[in-house]
């Protein structure tokens, strides 16, 4: 399948041993004009490239705290060391998070601090892990900056809750600042300010997918089920990634969000203008760009009126979302108070759950045993509900109410602790196929116990990269490309509908719904 | 000698006092632009304060992360904590009231005591990063300088407390130290142990605001671990992201 080798899957994750240089080579296409000049970023590797690197470091050190201080505090502990996916799955040791960070760091102490200043000009930088930038260095920056999905596993473990992400974001925004930026975000990028989203579907290309879904669903279930784009004056703005209009399994929970929405009897619209949930700014670090595409979200609520916003499936998206909407177009003064802004969808879902207001048949999903997949944004970045650990008790509810099999993986593989899928923070593409497959392999791993121990045969997620990226490594590892599925999914093969059905039929349902309360 | 150290200490002094209250300002005026805690979170300010005790006291998320790691850390830290205990006798003036506080049977004894397992911690630490081959390769000379430095204070704390001990030279210390304090320079005690320690500990406060050992205040600034999770409730935004709002 390709020119790899895919790892083995043991009995239960072991620490390897480190080899040197495993994933020197790995780098995705530089970005090269024309994908660079709309975020600001020169079309190639600029001449002073060595003084603007170290001039950019010093703004983004008094920019973020995070940046300063995770600079400097590492004690080098090694607690880190066996927590990042891509070490365990390449056992290249630049992938350990540490040495990762220190890539970086080790042009910072040489550059901005005493000791390394000071044994610089002695001559041995490398006393106190300081080094020199040179061209070496910023291709290290590149390959290995480039396989940290900005997952954020590593800050968990950490002592001091250093997060290698905010290290990879302020390295990657200095490389796209020489003009050493990645193709596949800036290209994507680009397209959501010229077109809306990710994809590049533009409005005729949204209307005609939903259009087609309608016609889906009704053929379906019998009822004319909505999937409206741009309508002005509903209640909800539904901000989806774009992967959801067409891709699979992403757009069965679309349909699934279309079914809760109509048993709700709520109106709400999709937006051709903002019709990208995720937000690849974040994935860049950079923060002017992250805010131009999360201001499209506010300009779409306030140009359609809506009364509240809800994110369809998605990690990353529901992390920019959660934790960083309100920071960056906020502040949402003029939608509904009653709400929290955003909303999940999961949120919305699991509040009808509670009130009874689903009329759910869990049998429909009978033919699978389900485990949950977290998304590391999820998990790490943000929250569900009102109690911290919402974003874990949620979807697991939502998914205990529809479907009569769940096995959860092992503990230390979930919740806080969950495995990235080894495709986030920007690593969605071909060109980095081997860092992908070889990163996904500790969650394969925990997956292969429970599908083996378990009987499980689905593995659900709430994440489009999640969910792209599982169809497309599950196989290397014997799995099949449909055992992914997406939370919504399950919902709309469980939701009865009962509401704007043909006269028999809801007779028939009343019936029925009257039959159930008897017993 | 006795004007040597006098004038190093006060150097070393200074030295430690501005470098670290330089660092500590640049924290906590560097603005961190977006709420980035690592979830699941504290929603409330009393939650964060609690998560940081955790951190601080019990070394939570190492206990999370690594069994070996933190028994050795958390003995050295704990110890370094009752030494330092200990160790307060030689700043406070034995006719202050609080004397009493440091200068007993308990303090004096988990304090010497202490001396040992900071060795072991050490020795622990020193050992992972010589054995473990990530340690190793994450580790640059100065990692091992600095636990040797440690190190070097405390075996010597150690044999002249248990081993080499000279009460004549533990009096004339606290001469020296108070009449440091105090702008009354009294002789350096002349014990070879001792003058080592002394001179570690020199260099320990002098790299401590240029090093690693920033980790101590720096960990009450992590903002993975510091910040509330309140996003949706209470809009965050840096005094320079404000700025680009205006541009709009």
């Amino acid at each position: 399948m390709a020119d790899f080798e895919t790892p083995e899957l043991k009995e239960y994750q072991i620490i390897p041993k480190y080899k040197d240089g495993t994933m020197t080579g790995s780098m995705p296409f530089i970005s090269r004009a024309p994908f660079n000049e709309p975020l600001g970023y020169p079309d190639e590797l600029v001449d002073n490239w060595k003084e603007k690197a170290i001039e950019k470091m010093g703004e983004l050190q008094s920019k973020y705290r995070s940046v300063q201080v995770y600079l400097d505090i590492c004690v080098k502990c090694g607690a880190c060391t066996d927590k990042c996916h891509y070490y365990l799955g390449t056992q290249d040791p630049k992938n350990m998070p540490v040495a990762r960070q220190d890539l970086f760091r080790q042009v910072y102490r040489r550059y901005f601090t005493f000791a390394g200043k000071f044994f610089g000009k002695l001559g041995i930088p490398g006393f106190v892990g300081a080094k020199e930038l040179d061209k070496e260095i910023l291709d290290d920056w590149y390959s290995y900056f480039h396989q940290c999905s900005e997952c954020r596993r590593c800050s968990v473990y950490c002592p001091y809750g250093i997060d290698t992400a905010e290290i990879t974001m302020a390295a990657r925004e200095v490389l796209a600042t020489v003009g050493m930026g990645q193709k596949y975000s800036n290209e994507i990028i680009g397209k959501v300010f010229k077109i809306g989203n990710n994809l590049g579907l533009p409005e005729p290309a949204l209307a005609d997918t939903l259009e087609g879904l309608e016609e889906e669903v009704e053929e379906d279930t019998g009822v004319a089920v909505k999937y409206p784009l741009d309508v002005k004056g509903a209640d909800i703005l539904l901000v989806t990634p774009s992967a959801d209009f067409f891709a699979e399994p992403h757009v069965d929970g679309l349909i699934g969000y279309g079914k809760v929405f109509h048993e709700a009897g709520v109106s709400w619209t999709v937006s051709s203008y903002a019709s990208e949930a995720a937000n690849f700014g974040m994935f860049i670090g950079s923060y002017e760009n992250m805010r131009r595409v999360a201001m499209r979200i506010r300009e779409a609520a306030l140009e359609l009126g809506v009364k509240r916003i809800v994110f369809g499936e998605c990690g990353h998206a529901w992390r920019v979302a959660y934790s960083f909407l309100n920071t960056l177009a906020g502040p949402f003064d003029f939608l509904d108070p009653k709400y929290p802004v955003p909303q999940h969808i999961c949120e919305f879902t699991y509040d009808l759950i509670q009130k009874n207001a689903l009329k759910l048949d869990k049998s429909e999903n009978d033919h699978m045993t389900l485990t949950f997949h977290d998304s590391c944004n999820v998990a790490r970045a943000s929250r569900m509900g009102s109690e911290p650990g919402g974003q874990f008790k949620i979807p697991r509810e939502v998914i205990k109410a529809v479907c009569n099999n769940f096995v959860d993986m092992e503990a230390d593989t979930i919740g806080e602790g969950t495995y990235c899928c080894g495709g986030g923070g920007g690593l969605l593409t071909d060109d980095l196929m081997e860092v992908r497959v070889k990163g996904a392999m500790p969650r394969m791993q925990a997956l292969k116990n429970v599908v083996e121990h378990n009987g499980v045969t689905h593995m659900a997620a709430i994440c489009a990269i999640c969910k792209s990226q599982f169809t497309k490594v599950m196989p290397y590892y014997g799995f099949t490309m449909d055992q992914v599925v997406s939370v919504h999914q399950l919902v709309s093969e469980a939701i009865i509908l009962t509401k704007g059905l043909p006269d028999e039929k809801a007779e028939e349902a009343a019936d029925e719904s009257d039959a159930a309360e008897a017993e | 000698m006795t004007v040597l150290f006098g004038i190093l200490f006060y150097a070393a002094f200074l030295l430690l006092v501005v470098g670290l209250f330089s660092k500590i300002r640049q924290y906590a005026r560097t603005p961190a632009p977006l709420k980035i805690p690592t979830t699941p979170a504290p929603v409330t300010k009393t939650g964060v304060v609690w998560r940081l005790i955790t951190e601080v006291v019990f070394f939570n998320s190492l206990w999370k992360s690594n069994k070996w790691i933190w028994i050795f850390g958390w003995i050295f830290h704990f110890a370094l904590l009752l030494a330092f205990f200990r160790h307060l006798r030689y700043v406070i003036p034995n006719d202050w009231f609080i004397y009493p506080l440091v200068n007993n049977w308990l303090i004096l004894t988990a304090g010497q005591y202490a001396g040992w397992a900071m060795l072991f911690g050490l020795a622990g630490l020193f050992a992972r990063r010589l054995l473990v081959d990530r340690v190793r390769y994450i580790s640059s000379p100065s990692d091992f300088a600095m636990l040797l430095l440690i190190m070097g204070i405390a075996l010597t704390g150690v044999l002249v407390s248990f081993v080499f001990k000279d009460a004549g030279a533990i009096v004339e210390l606290k001469d020296f130290v108070i009449g440091l304090l105090t702008l009354n320079w009294q002789p350096v005690p002349d014990n070879g142990l001792i003058i080592t320690h002394l001179s570690l500990v020199l260099v320990l406060m002098v790299i401590f605001p240029i090093s690693k050992l920033l980790h101590a205040p720096g960990v009450f600034f992590s903002p993975s671990r510091n910040q509330v999770d309140n996003p949706r409730e209470q809009r965050h935004v840096a005094p320079w992201a404000r700025k680009l709002e205006s541009g709009n």
